[in-house]
C-alpha cells in the first residue's frame, strides 16, 4: 500500500495529466503530425524547404538575405577540388541540402597549414573533411537516404551581443509562423553539452522570447529549467534581441514565400549583414513551448479566430506581425520583470 | 476535420464488422473452433499381409477394426494388385481378398485412420462371452487357487479382481504367478482365473500404439465383463501392465474372440503392423472438406503445406505492425528505422527470446567495432555499407559454428536475421554515435529492442497465432485498430513526461 502510494507520488512529481496539459494548451506531436503539418502544409510546398539550396534560391527571389553561398558539390568526382569553393579566408560551414535534424552540419572556423579548425577547437585533416563530402552526397543525412548535394556557405559572424550567451556557436532565433503570423519564438544557444551546435536535443539551451519586446522570458536545457549558461555563467534572463521587429518581419514574409502554414523559420544576426534567413523547417519541433513556458495550442487557436474573422485579402507582414505582438502580449504574465532597461 | 474523423470511424467499424462476420462464419459454418486447445492426434495404421502363393485360388480372410472407446474409425482402403476384395460387415469386421490364381509371394495392405476421442463417445458395452470351466494341470491348480484368493481378498468388483490378478500375474517375484505363465502366456491364463471367480473374459488382440514404429505383433489384451461394460487389461510387464489400458494406448484389432487372419491356398502368411501418429489442429479435417468453396471461404488452408507454412508467419505481420505503431503513437518510443524492430522480432519468433536478445547484441556490438575499423579506410558510403553486410555474414557464420560446437542449437538459427537492415542499423548507429553521442544511441538502440520484444510477446502467444491464421476476417480488425490509432492525437505517454515542468506555469487566462 506504501509503495503504491510511493509510485503515485513519483508519478505526480515527473509527469502531468493529460487534462491539464490541455487546459495549458499545450501541443503533442501526434496533434502537431495531424492537425498542423498535414491539414496546413501542402504537400507540394515541402520541396521548398527540405532543400535548403531552393530556399536559398526563393530566398533571393524575395529579397530576403541568407548566408552567402560559396559553391555547390553533387558529385563525388568534385570532391578532390572542394577547396576552390573555399572563401580566401575566414570559416565555412558544409551542410547536406536535404537534411535534418542538423545533422550533418560541419562547421569550419579557419584554415591552418592543411588542417581544418572545428568550432570546438578540434584540427581535422583534409580528408576527413572529404570523407564527410563523400558521406554527405551518398545520401547518409539526406531525409529519405537519396543522394544529396552538399551546400558551402560562409560561415556567420556571431553578434557581440551574444558572445556570453553562447559557447562556441552561432545562436539562432526560431519563430514559429502560422499562416504569416508569428505565434511563437526562441533563441537557441549553444553549449559545450551541444559541441557548438543550436540543437536543443543534443543539449543546447533554448530560451523563450517575448514577441513584442524581443527579451527572454525563460530558459530550458534538455527541457528543463535553467538559470545561467551552464559554461559562460551569464544570467539567461538579461538576454535582449536586437532589431528585433525587423527579425519577426523577416520570418512573417517567410509564409508568403513557401506557403507553408505551420511554418519554423530559423534566423540569425550576423555581426557584419545583419539578420539572415538560415532555413526553414516544415516540421518544426515542440521544445519552444518548453522554452516559453507555454502551449502553443491557445495560439494557434487566437490566430484561427482571427483568421476566420478576416475578409478579402490577406493582410500585409507588417500588420500580420503587429497583430500578433498585440494578441500575445496581454498572455505573457509570466515573465520576470527583470531585464527592462 | 470532423468530416474526415467520422469517416474514418464509419471505415473502422465497417472493417471491424467484417472482420467479425468472417470470423462468425468460420466459426459457425466451417466450425472451427474459437480456441486452439483441440488438437487431434490421428492414427494411421497399416496391415500388412504376407504369402506364398501356389498357383491355386488364394482367399484371405483379416479381421478389421472399428470405432471403439477411445477411437474413432475414419478412412480405410486396401492394397492388393490383382485380388478382389470385398468387407464383411457385422460385429467383427473382415477384409476378404480373393484371386483365382496366384504364384509366388504376395503382399496385401489394409490402411485405416482412427482418431483418437479423449471423451469416448463409443461406450464400452458388448456381450460377454460364456464361461468357461477350466481344467487346469494338477501342480497349477494349487497355484492358481492362491493366486485367485489373494487377488479375490484384495478386490471388490470384476475390475479390480482383474486388476488385482494382472498383478500377481506381471510379478516376477511371485512364485504362483511365475508358475502359471510358464505353461500358458499370461493373458490366457487371467482369463481362466477371471473365469474360476464367474466372471466372463476373454482374450482379445490388440495394437500397442507407439508412433512410428513399423513391422509390429499383434498383442494380447484381456477383456473383462461386469455385466454388459467391459475394460481392457494389458499384460506383461510394460509400463502398462496389469493396468486397465481402455481407449487409452492399446487399439483393439478384433472385436470378438477368433483368428486374426485365414489363408486359403497360400502357405508362409503373416501379418505385421506399423503406425504414425499425426497431430492435427482440430480445424484441418473441416477444410479438407471445404476445398470445393476454398476461394469463397478465403482459407489458408486449401494452400498447399509449404506456402500455408510461409503464410504462419506472414499473417501475424500486421500484428507486429499494430504494436509499432500504438508504442509510436500511445508511448513515443524512439527506434532506429520505422520498422526494423518488426523484422527483428520476427527473427526472435525463430529463435527464443532471450537467445535472439543476446545474439541481436552481441551482432550490433561486433559490427559497430567493425565499422569503426572501416572508417579509418574512407571508403564510400554504399561500400562502406556492404562491406558491412559481408562482416555481418562472417559473424553469423562464426556464430553459428561456435553455437554448434558448444552445444547451443539457437545459436544456428542467426541467419535469421534480416541481414540488410543490420548493416544499415549498424551503420546508422555509428554515425549516431559520432553525432549526438552514445546516449542516443542506447535510447533509440533501447527502443528498438523494447518495441521488438513486445511485438515478439505478442506474436508469440500461441492462441494468437492459431487466431491470425484460422480467421482471416481478424485482419481486417487490426486494420481497423490501426485506423483508429492513427487518428488519436492526444498526448503521448513520454511527452506527460516532458512537459511536466509546463504544468507549474500559472494559467494565462485571466
Amino acid at each position: 500500500m506504501l509503495g503504491l502510494f510511493k509510485v503515485l507520488g513519483w508519478l505526480r512529481v515527473h509527469f502531468v495529466s493529460p487534462a491539464r496539459l490541455r487546459e495549458l494548451g499545450v501541443l503533442g506531436l501526434n496533434e502537431r503530425n495531424v492537425a498542423c503539418i498535414s491539414a496546413h502544409n501542402p504537400r507540394r510546398s515541402f520541396p521548398s524547404v527540405d532543400d535548403k539550396l531552393q530556399t536559398k534560391l526563393l530566398a533571393q527571389d524575395y529579397g530576403i538575405a541568407t548566408p552567402a553561398l560559396l559553391g555547390v558539390i553533387r558529385h563525388q568526382a568534385e570532391i578532390v577540388r572542394f577547396e576552390r569553393h573555399l572563401p580566401a579566408g575566414g570559416g565555412f560551414v558544409i551542410k547536406p541540402a536535404e537534411g535534418s535534424g542538423g545533422k550533418g552540419i560541419l562547421v569550419i572556423q579557419g584554415v591552418f597549414d592543411g588542417c581544418y579548425l572545428k568550432s570546438s577547437g578540434e584540427l581535422i585533416s583534409r580528408q576527413a573533411v572529404q570523407h564527410h563530402l563523400s558521406n554527405l552526397i551518398s545520401g547518409l543525412y539526406s531525409l529519405g537516404g537519396q543522394p544529396d548535394a552538399a551546400i558551402i556557405e560562409r560561415l556567420i559572424q556571431s553578434s557581440s551581443d551574444f558572445t556570453d550567451f553562447s559557447f562556441e556557436g552561432v545562436p539562432d532565433i526560431r519563430v514559429i509562423v502560422y499562416h504569416g503570423y508569428p505565434v511563437m519564438a526562441m533563441m537557441r544557444l549553444s553549449t559545450r553539452a551541444s559541441d557548438g551546435k543550436a540543437n536543443l536535443h543534443q543539449g543546447a539551451i533554448g530560451v523563450g522570447i517575448d514577441l513584442t519586446l524581443g527579451t527572454a522570458i525563460q530558459a530550458v536545457q534538455h527541457d528543463r529549467p535553467i538559470l545561467l549558461h551552464p559554461d559562460t555563467g551569464s544570467d539567461l534572463h538579461k538576454l535582449r534581441i536586437e532589431n528585433w521587429q525587423h527579425l519577426l518581419e523577416l520570418s512573417a514574409r517567410c509564409y508568403d514565400m513557401t506557403g507553408l502554414g505551420y511554418l519554423g523559420a530559423d534566423l540569425v544576426v550576423d555581426a557584419e549583414l545583419g539578420p539572415l534567413l538560415l532555413e526553414l523547417n516544415a516540421r518544426p519541433g515542440l521544445a519552444i513551448q518548453m522554452a516559453n513556458g507555454l502551449g502553443l495550442k491557445s495560439r494557434l487557436k487566437l490566430i484561427d479566430q482571427h483568421r476566420a474573422k478576416l475578409k478579402g485579402p490577406a493582410e500585409p507582414y507588417k500588420e500580420r506581425v503587429s497583430l500578433a505582438q498585440g494578441l500575445f502580449t496581454m498572455q505573457v504574465c509570466s515573465a520576470p520583470p527583470a531585464n527592462v532597461e | 476535420m470532423s468530416l474526415g474523423r467520422s469517416a474514418l470511424l464509419w471505415t473502422a467499424v465497417v472493417l471491424v464488422l467484417l472482420g467479425g462476420l468472417h470470423t462468425a462464419w468460420r466459426h459457425f459454418v466451417h466450425q472451427v473452433p474459437l480456441l486452439p486447445g483441440s488438437q487431434e492426434t490421428y492414427w494411421d495404421l497399416e496391415a500388412r499381409v504376407e504369402m506364398e502363393a501356389k498357383g491355386v485360388p488364394v482367399k484371405v480372410r483379416l479381421a478389421i477394426p472399428q470405432s471403439q472407446p477411445g477411437f474413432l474409425m475414419g478412412s480405410e482402403h486396401t492394397a492388393s494388385p490383382g485380388f478382389g476384395v470385398s468387407f464383411v460387415e457385422g460385429d467383427q469386421r473382415f477384409v476378404e481378398w480373393s484371386i483365382r490364381s496366384a504364384l509366388g509371394k504376395q503382399w496385401l495392405y489394409y490402411r485405416v485412420q482412427f482418431k483418437f476421442d479423449a471423451r469416448q463417445q463409443v461406450a464400452a458395452v458388448g456381450v460377454a462371452p460364456g464361461l468357461l470351466v477350466s481344467t487346469w494341470s494338477l501342480p497349477l491348480q494349487a497355484a492358481a487357487g492362491q493366486v485367485l484368493r489373494r487377488a479375490w481378498q484384495e478386490s471388490a468388483d470384476p475390475f479390480s479382481l482383474a486388476k488385482a490378478l494382472a498383478e500377481q500375474l506381471g510379478d516376477r517375484r511371485n512364485q504362483n504367478g511365475r508358475l502359471l505363465v510358464s505353461e500358458m502366456t499370461a493373458a490366457e491364463a487371467m482369463v481362466n482365473l477371471l473365469n474360476d471367480a464367474k466372471v466372463p473374459a476373454r482374450v482379445l488382440y490388440g495394437l500397442a500404439l507407439e508412433d512410428g514404429r513399423r513391422r509390429q505383433a499383434l498383442q494380447q489384451l484381456v477383456q473383462v465383463f461386469d455385466g454388459a461394460n467391459w475394460q481392457l487389461f494389458a499384460l506383461g510387464t510394460g509400463a502398462n501392465a496389469g493396468m486397465n489400458v481402455t481407449g487409452k494406448d492399446y487399439l483393439l484389432w478384433q472385436q470378438e474372440a477368433g483368428p486374426i487372419l485365414e489363408v486359403l491356398g497360400a502357405e508362409g502368411s503373416g501379418v505385421s503392423f506399423s503406425m504414425l501418429a499425426t497431430h492435427e489442429p482440430a480445424s484441418s479435417s473441416v477444410d479438407a472438406l471445404e476445398i470445393k468453396d476454398a476461394l469463397l471461404s478465403l482459407s489458408i488452408h486449401s494452400l498447399p503445406i509449404s506456402e500455408q507454412t510461409m503464410f504462419k508467419t506472414l499473417l501475424l505481420l500486421p500484428l507486429g505492425a499494430l504494436v509499432i505503431v500504438v508504442l509510436r503513437v500511445f508511448v513515443g518510443l524512439k527506434t532506429s528505422g520505422t520498422f526494423m524492430p518488426l523484422l527483428i522480432a520476427l527473427a526472435f519468433l525463430e529463435m527464443s527470446l532471450v537467445a535472439g536478445l543476446i545474439t541481436f547484441l552481441l551482432l550490433v556490438g561486433a559490427g559497430l567495432v567493425l565499422r569503426q575499423l572501416l572508417a579509418y579506410l574512407n571508403l564510400l558510403l554504399v561500400a562502406r555499407v556492404a562491406a558491412v553486410i559481408v562482416c555481418v555474414v562472417g559473424l553469423i557464420a562464426l556464430f553459428a559454428v561456435v553455437s554448434f560446437h558448444t552445444g547451443i542449437s539457437d545459436g544456428m538459427k542467426v541467419t535469421l536475421f534480416p541481414m540488410i537492415i543490420l548493416a544499415w542499423t549498424i551503420e546508422r548507429m555509428s554515425i549516431l554515435w559520432e553525432e549526438e553521442g552514445a546516449l542516443e544511441v542506447f535510447k533509440q538502440g533501447g527502443g528498438s529492442l523494447v518495441t521488438a520484444t513486445v511485438a515478439f510477446l505478442l506474436m508469440d502467444i500461441y492462441e494468437v497465432r492459431y487466431w491470425m491464421f484460422n480467421f482471416l476476417g481478424l485482419q481486417l480488425v487490426v486494420l481497423a485498430l490501426i485506423l483508429v490509432v492513427g487518428s488519436y492525437t492526444g498526448y503521448r505517454l513520454l511527452e506527460l513526461w516532458r512537459f511536466s515542468p509546463l504544468a507549474d506555469q500559472p494559467l494565462n487566462k485571466e
